[in-house]
Parts: structure tokens; C-alpha cells; sequence
């Protein structure tokens, strides 16, 4: 990767760019550059031919018909076509929406928008491991409830949430599910059909595709499903969601998903290696690191752990010029808040200002991963010394008896 | 971010890093900030009573960089000043000096009230204030 030599644990963000992707994307930009939608020439033809390849390989990744897939400009878009569509579109049947407090912002701040247009929504809490509880959904459900919308995976902490279980719930309940599954498409199994979910948001850009690219899976039979388009215009993606098709975007998508049809296993398993080797070579060299959230369900390629009494903004500074990766701390962003996934669940705030989301990808290395535990390490180390709390910790001093002289 | 070269050198070598003995009467300690704030700075002076003069000053903060930094610029500054100047010290000299970001004022004004909090504490102790 550019960035010579730098390490790069931050694929929760963004993948780079898989060179198979991008060797098959590039004869889109000049030697095919229809429009898809152009019917009358060659050039309309070889675009259409080439999104409905792509269209075809990501049905093949999900298991589900390619009739199902409508293109969008990425993951954030297609949460918000599948919620607000499906609230305008079902409108009649009721207006009650369950997410959780756990949820990504496209999700969250949508249905913020939709409340004040009338939408009732309920927000889930988690448990400390980031789960949510079915007891809780099944009761929060009225008959009112048209949307149940859960992530897949869970950005920050990789958590899995229990999807075929929801998916029981919504059928028996006769309510749609949708999932966000940006985090986990291309990374795991991820079955829409056969877990009961009716919507699917994902992107390109985390499985190695292009940036702008993305998908929103809607269940065609059993239940027809069917979205308000939020966008009006020339009616493409049957008439969902319109706006001329970005076929080399598409087609990177479609060889992405081809890629990770064949390589997600041995990937899957080779990175669950590395992220273990990770969490065990840092908790034998350092006190009080704690991994954040379920062990047991999580993606194979990410962990959310925390180093007790150091700032992560901080602590990255030690080390922000060999490795990249991201802090749940409040100080990457102006407000003073930790991640708001980790306080939701249940991490005191000493913990949530004190973590660091790796989330290794399909480049990483094992040398890297030497690399970077020797350097977090050192680094945990250096704010440590610096650090009052961990003093006062160290001397056993009850920190919460201190009167803090809150700013 | 990009920090200023001047917060990565105090981040990568801070100065005056360490603790002075609290009950000792002439050293004066202000603890600023709160962990769930993500910032806590203690901030300790040594003061000579016949001079009225800082001989030492040692901190330590649990923050970011530029916490850190403004913290390590204080020490740095309060050694071989009188009480009186170090008074003085105001936030938005620090925030010149380390060229820090509106976000990151915060951080110069937990170093000034660390400062004048530690200067209190000292004079608490022996009856000045």
C-alpha cells in the first residue's frame, strides 16, 4: 500500500482497493463508457451486460436472486432508502420502528429525521456484549410495528448480533427486518433470505471494492417487499432508486464480491489467527486491557479493546506515524463524548475514552502484527507514565471516591 | 489532525514528568480535569518560601497530546518564576505557543487552572491565601 510501510488496522473504515477490483474496473472508464440504461447502441448494451454481471456476483455472495440487488451510492444511502421506504411505503400499516442504541448514525439519525415526521421509534439497549436482548424486541413489538432495523455486525466492536433469531421474530410478527450489513458482507456468511431479512444495506468499499458503490438487497417474494424511492428521476433500479448507474463502481462491486464469494473463508480464518495473536500478545505485555464486547460472536477480523487509565487519543499519537487505526475517544471528534457504542454498552467512561478499534483486512500480515503489538505496547507504556489515574491506580486509590473538578 | 511540531516534541518528550512530595508544606498540587472528561492533569510546584520563587515543577496528565503538551509547556514555564508572574500565565499563551487548534483550547485552560489551582493549594497550606 501507499503510505510506505505503514501499518493499516483500519478496514472497518475503508478497504483498500483489491488490484483484481480495480484491473476490472478500469476498461469502464474509456474503452466501455455506456450508460447503462441506453438501449438503442453497443454501448448501452456492453454497460448493461457488465452491471448485470456484477448484479449476478453479489447475488451469488448473499445467496439471494439478482433481481433483489438495487444499486445506491453506498451504505449510507441504502439504510436510508430502505427505513424512510419503507415508512412512506407502509404508512398505512402502521408507523412504530425498533433499532437499537447501537446502531450506525445512517440508521440512527434516519429514523431520528422520521420521528419528526410522525414515525414512533424504539431503541433497544445492549448488553455488555453488545448484544441485543429478544425478550426485550419481542415485547417492544405493537401492532403498530412496521420496521425492525439491526445490524449485522457492529462497526466499532465487530459484535454479531442474533439476525436468524430476529428474523424468526419479524415472520411470526409479520413485520419487515432490515439489516445493515456494511460491516460483515464479504467478510461472512451473510444470507439475507435464508435469516429472514427483508432489507440489506452494504458497500463496495468495505470488501475491497470502489468508495461510491453500494446495495440495498429488497426481498422480492415471500414477502414482496417494496420502498418509496427517495430520489426522483429516469425510475432505475425498477423504479427504486434512480440516477444513472455507476457501472465501473458496479462492476468493482461485482468483482469484489466474486473475489470474496471464493477467498472470505480462508481469509476469515487466517485473520482470526492474527486478531487473537493481537488481543494475547498485548494482554501478556500489558495490565488492564480489556476486549470490548461478545467474544463469541464477532466478526474474525476486528477487536475493541480497551488500556485501562491511558486517553486513546493519546495513546495514538504514540504510535500514529507507523500504524493506522481508530479511537472510540471523544477526542477524534470535537465533542467531548466517548463512542457512544461504548458507553451504550455499559463501558465506564475511564474504559470508553481508553480504546482502540484494530480491525485487521485481507493485506494485513503477521509481521504487522508483531510490529504493531511491540508499538502499542511501548506506547500504552509512555502514556502510562504520564498518566495521574494510573498513578493514583497503581497506589490504590479508589478513583471514584476522588472529587474531580468536572470542566 | 496534524498536531504542531511543538506538541509532537512536548508528546514525544515531555518535561518535568513526575510527582513532588505532596505533604512536603512548600509544594503546592492542583488536580484539574475528570476522567470521564478524558482529561486529568496534576500539576505541582515547589515553591522556595524566602523567594517567593518556583524551584520545580512536575505534572502529569492523562489526555491527549495536546493536554500533554499544554501540561509540559506549563511546568516549563512555572519553574524559576515568582508566584505572582506565574499568576500571569494565561491560557491563550499557550494556545500561541503550541499553536493549538479551537477544538483543543480546552486543553490551555485545564493547564491554567491546574496552574492556579496548584498555586492555591500552596498557599492554602501556608496560610498566604
Amino acid at each position: 500500500m501507499a503510505q510506505n510501510k505503514m501499518i493499516y488496522l483500519d478496514n472497518n473504515a475503508t478497504t483498500p482497493c483489491d488490484p483484481r477490483v480495480v484491473k476490472a474496473m478500469l476498461p469502464y472508464f474509456y474503452e466501455h463508457p455506456g450508460n447503462a440504461a441506453s438501449r438503442s447502441h453497443p454501448f448501452g448494451w456492453e454497460a448493461e451486460a457488465a452491471v448485470d454481471t456484477a448484479r449476478q456476483q453479489i447475488a451469488e455472495l448473499i445467496h439471494c436472486d439478482e433481481k433483489e440487488i438495487i444499486f445506491t451510492s453506498g451504505a449510507t444511502e441504502s439504510d436510508n432508502l430502505a427505513i424512510k421506504g419503507v415508512f412512506e411505503m407502509y404508512s398505512r400499516k402502521g408507523n412504530h420502528i425498533i433499532t437499537a442504541t447501537t446502531e450506525h448514525k445512517a440508521v440512527l439519525d434516519t429514523c431520528k429525521v422520521l420521528e419528526k415526521k410522525g414515525a414512533e421509534v424504539t431503541y433497544l439497549e445492549v448488553g455488555s456484549d453488545g448484544r441485543i436482548n429478544l425478550q426485550e424486541l419481542e415485547s417492544a413489538i405493537k401492532p403498530s410495528t412496521v420496521l425492525i432495523s439491526i445490524m449485522w455486525a457492529n462497526n466499532e466492536t465487530g459484535v454479531i448480533q442474533p439476525i436468524k433469531e430476529i428474523g424468526d421474530i419479524c415472520a411470526k410478527h409479520g413485520i419487515l427486518f432490515m439489516s445493515d450489513a456494511t460491516q460483515a458482507v464479504g467478510k461472512i456468511p451473510v444470507y439475507p433470505k435464508e435469516n429472514g431479512v427483508h432489507l440489506m444495506a452494504f458497500s463496495a468499499h468495505k470488501m475491497y471494492g470502489p468508495k461510491g458503490v453500494g446495495a440495498l438487497y429488497v426481498s422480492r417474494k415471500d414477502p414482496r417487499v417494496k420502498v418509496t424511492a427517495q430520489m426522483d428521476g429516469g425510475g432505475h433500479e425498477r423504479g427504486m432508486r434512480s440516477g444513472t448507474l455507476n457501472v465501473p463502481g458496479i462492476v468493482g462491486f461485482g468483482k469484489a464480491a466474486e473475489i470474496a464469494s471464493k477467498e472470505m473463508k480462508q481469509d476469515a480464518e487466517r485473520l482470526s489467527k492474527l486478531r487473537d495473536k493481537l488481543e494475547s500478545g498485548l494482554k501478556s505485555k500489558l495490565e488492564e486491557v480489556y476486549v470490548n464486547g461478545s467474544k463469541d460472536f464477532r466478526m474474525p477480523h476486528v477487536t475493541n479493546m480497551s488500556f485501562k487509565h491511558v486517553e486513546g487519543e493519546g495513546l495514538m499519537m504514540t504510535f500514529n506515524q507507523d500504524i493506522a487505526l481508530s479511537s472510540g475517544s471523544a477526542c477524534t471528534s470535537a465533542s467531548l463524548e466517548p463512542s457512544y457504542v461504548l458507553v451504550a454498552l455499559g463501558l465506564g467512561d475511564d474504559l470508553a475514552h481508553s480504546s482502540l478499534r484494530f480491525s485487521l483486512g485481507r493485506f494485513t500480515t503477521e509481521e504487522e502484527i508483531d510490529q504493531a503489538i511491540e508499538a502499542i505496547a511501548s506506547g500504552v507504556n509512555h502514556m502510562r507514565d504520564l498518566s495521574p489515574i494510573w498513578e493514583m491506580y497503581k497506589e490504590g486509590v479508589d478513583l471514584k471516591t476522588v472529587i474531580w473538578s468536572s470542566h | 489532525m496534524a498536531y504542531s511540531e511543538k506538541v509532537l516534541d512536548h508528546f514525544k518528550h515531555p518535561k518535568n514528568v513526575g510527582s513532588l512530595d505532596k505533604n512536603d508544606s512548600n509544594v503546592g498540587t492542583g488536580l484539574v480535569g475528570a476522567p470521564e472528561c478524558g482529561d486529568v492533569m496534576r500539576l505541582q510546584i515547589k515553591v522556595n518560601p524566602n523567594t517567593n520563587t518556583i524551584e520545580d515543577a512536575k505534572f502529569k496528565t492523562f489526555g491527549c497530546g495536546s493536554a500533554i503538551a499544554s501540561s509540559s509547556l506549563a511546568t516549563e514555564w512555572l519553574k524559576g518564576k515568582n508566584i505572582e508572574d506565574a499568576m500571569k500565565i494565561d491560557n491563550m499563551d499557550i494556545v500561541e505557543e503550541l499553536a493549538l487548534p479551537p477544538v483543543k483550547i480546552h486543553c490551555s485552560v485545564l493547564a491554567e487552572d491546574a496552574i492556579k489551582s496548584a498555586i492555591k493549594d500552596y498557599q492554602t497550606k501556608n496560610g498566604l491565601a
